[in-house]
């Protein structure tokens, strides 16, 4: 005598505090293997895509911040690049050298906050504490160059916001001098952890040719050993001339997923260091008067100055009809900005390529025949922000 | 622009080469499906015909010299307030090679109502894409496995990124509660 089967629908989320903000799941499970896993999205959708069409170029750069709010700066990154390409300008070395340091800080930043959380996820409790102890210098960094903690807005059309403030090398050095050990202090209390590796060696493997096709990016496809990287298959900001390598995985499971993300930042320490050293005076901005607004003690005594404030102030710039398409590589993978413009001082259609949208298909690929228990892995090892999930 | 040809050179010459062997290689297989073909800021785009749109998809991924494996973006365009604006609709793709290091945008240009070949079998990943495009446009994708809405509610009437649907008036799609 046979007794009858029946699978149980698990709707997982969206408060349930691994899924890393509000991301639904349906889960079909057959006892603990899950035989099918849908997404669900769209909770936090914003518009933001549907706001900077109505906002002018540079009045956007806040509504950036607040996809990846884990990585504000990548975001705002991808943004003025791709204007800046449309413009076809390209912002003096000072700005270019300041824009990798602080971005590469925040790859480090955003990889404390997935390190904290996925280890908590995990049962590793201890580990987030000392991650958001790393996680907060960073955060001072931001605080101290645009003064706002978070959503630091701090990159422009054509430059930056302010040149940095007076202490502001030493206080990166700092962070720089001690970022090693601390590193190392994680790592000694996850990578040979008899736990941590049962949690997740093998878990959550995903093939490189499947990895390609789902268009899983960043952290997540050179764990696949695919040496796909932004930086160095199209350098932009002048990445061209940095020393960094790109961190491979073999296996494409949660461990390697791991190992990947832990040598970038050691990467990123490596990049912010030469780019403390390629620090040089000069200019922060281009000099065009009809793109970056003139320094307001000129405004009293030039005529001009006052023209070119008030004309960008009310009307702002226009950009060239026409589209561009400017990836990056932000924390989570590429980040891709295409921009149509139709001539006028507001985008006619952005679209941004969010990582952590193309990396979260994959993971019904990656838990689909494992255990419940290891969804959970899974989801922390893609490292997802829902907030540019759903823009 | 003061700049404006640092976009332009040197690396780029190179760039726009290799992007013409691309070009050259959809001419020859597809001349009657190209539409049109556009470059700026050395970037290449190329129109295709909507009934083509699979099949060169195909070639482009299977050929060993592009090798497009890696489909980026997929997203839409509304054209309604673009001076040519008919068809309204472009639904636009950017297609990577991880093995040659380019870069293509394809289109396709529909109107209202009309579909647009899915390329989920040739690109898994455009499954979401395609939805999040049918969820802002209301474009449909006829063979699509599933397309239903991904962002915004199901039951959710219009569709947000068309150029006629209001930034800040949204259809009230809760109840009040009674006083």
């Amino acid at each position: 005598m046979t007794t009858p089967t029946r699978t149980m629908t698990l709707n997982m989320g969206p408060q349930h505090p691994s899924t890393h903000g509000v991301l639904r799941l349906v889960l079909e499970l057959d006892g603990e293997v899950v035989l099918g896993c849908t997404p669900h999205i769209g909770y936090l959708h914003t518009g933001i895509e549907k706001g900077l069409e109505s906002k002018r170029y540079q009045q956007g750069i806040p509504l950036t911040d607040r996809m990846d709010y884990l990585a504000p700066l990548s975001n705002n990154l991808a943004y003025v690049l791709a204007i800046e390409k449309a413009l076809g300008v390209v912002v003096p070395d000072r700005a270019q050298v300041i824009r990798v340091l602080l971005t590469e800080l925040t790859r480090i930043k955003s990889h404390l906050v997935w390190l904290g959380t996925h280890a908590l996820d995990i049962g590793a409790m201890s580990v987030f504490l000392y991650c958001f102890r790393e996680r907060e210098q960073i955060l001072d960094m931001y605080e101290a160059v645009s003064g706002q903690r978070m959503m630091s807005t701090y990159f422009r059309v054509g430059g930056l916001a302010a040149d940095l403030p007076p202490g502001f090398e030493d206080q990166v050095q700092a962070f720089l001098q001690v970022f090693p050990t601390r590193l190392q202090e994680y790592e000694d209390l996850l990578t040979h952890n008899p736990l941590w590796r049962q949690r997740t060696v093998g878990i959550g493997t995903i093939k490189r040719e499947d990895a390609i096709a789902l268009g899983l990016s960043g952290p997540g496809l050179r764990a696949c050993g695919v040496a796909y990287d932004v930086r160095k298959a199209h350098p932009y900001s002048g990445y061209e001339r940095y020393q960094f390598e790109i961190p491979l995985g073999k296996t494409g499971d949660v461990f390697d997923r791991y190992q990947v993300r832990m040598a970038e930042m050691r990467q990123s320490h490596r990049i912010a260091h030469q780019g403390l050293q390629k620090l040089s005076p000069g200019p922060i901005n281009v000099a065009d008067p009809k793109l970056v607004p003139p320094a307001k003690p000129l405004l009293k005594k030039s005529m001009e100055a006052l023209i070119h404030h008030f004309k960008l102030y009310s009307e702002g710039f226009h950009v060239p009809a026409g589209e561009v398409y400017l990836p990056i590589e932000a924390p989570k993978g590429e980040l891709g900005c295409y921009l149509v413009s139709d001539g006028g001082p507001r985008p006619y259609r952005v679209h941004f390529r969010p990582p952590s949208f193309v990396n979260l298909q994959s993971l019904s690929k990656m838990v689909e025949g494992r255990l419940v228990a290891d969804v959970v892995a899974v989801i922390g090892s893609l490292d997802i922000v829902l907030g540019e999930i759903d823009r | 622009m003061d700049d404006a040809e640092d976009w332009g050179t040197e690396e780029g010459e190179e760039a726009q080469a290799a992007e013409g062997i691309v070009l050259q290689r959809l001419r020859e297989q597809f001349a009657e499906a190209l539409v049109d073909v556009k470059l700026w800021r050395n970037e290449s785009s190329a129109i295709l015909r909507r009934q083509d749109l699979v099949r060169a998809c195909r070639f482009l991924r299977d050929d060993p010299d592009l090798a497009f494996d890696f489909l980026s973006d997929v997203t839409g365009v509304d054209r309604l307030m673009l001076p040519e604006s008919s068809p309204r609709f472009e639904v636009v793709y950017h297609v990577y090679s991880i093995q040659h290091g380019r870069r293509l945008r394809l289109k396709v240009r529909v109107d209202e109502g009309e579909a647009v070949p899915t390329v989920t079998e040739v690109w898994p990943t455009a499954n979401w894409h395609e939805r999040e495009v049918y969820d802002m446009f209301g474009v449909p994708f006829a063979g699509h496995p599933d397309l239903r809405r991904i962002l915004m509610p199901d039951d959710w009437e219009g569709h947000p990124l068309r150029k006629d649907y209001p930034v800040e008036a949204s259809p009230k799609w809760w109840e009040e509660e009674p006083a």
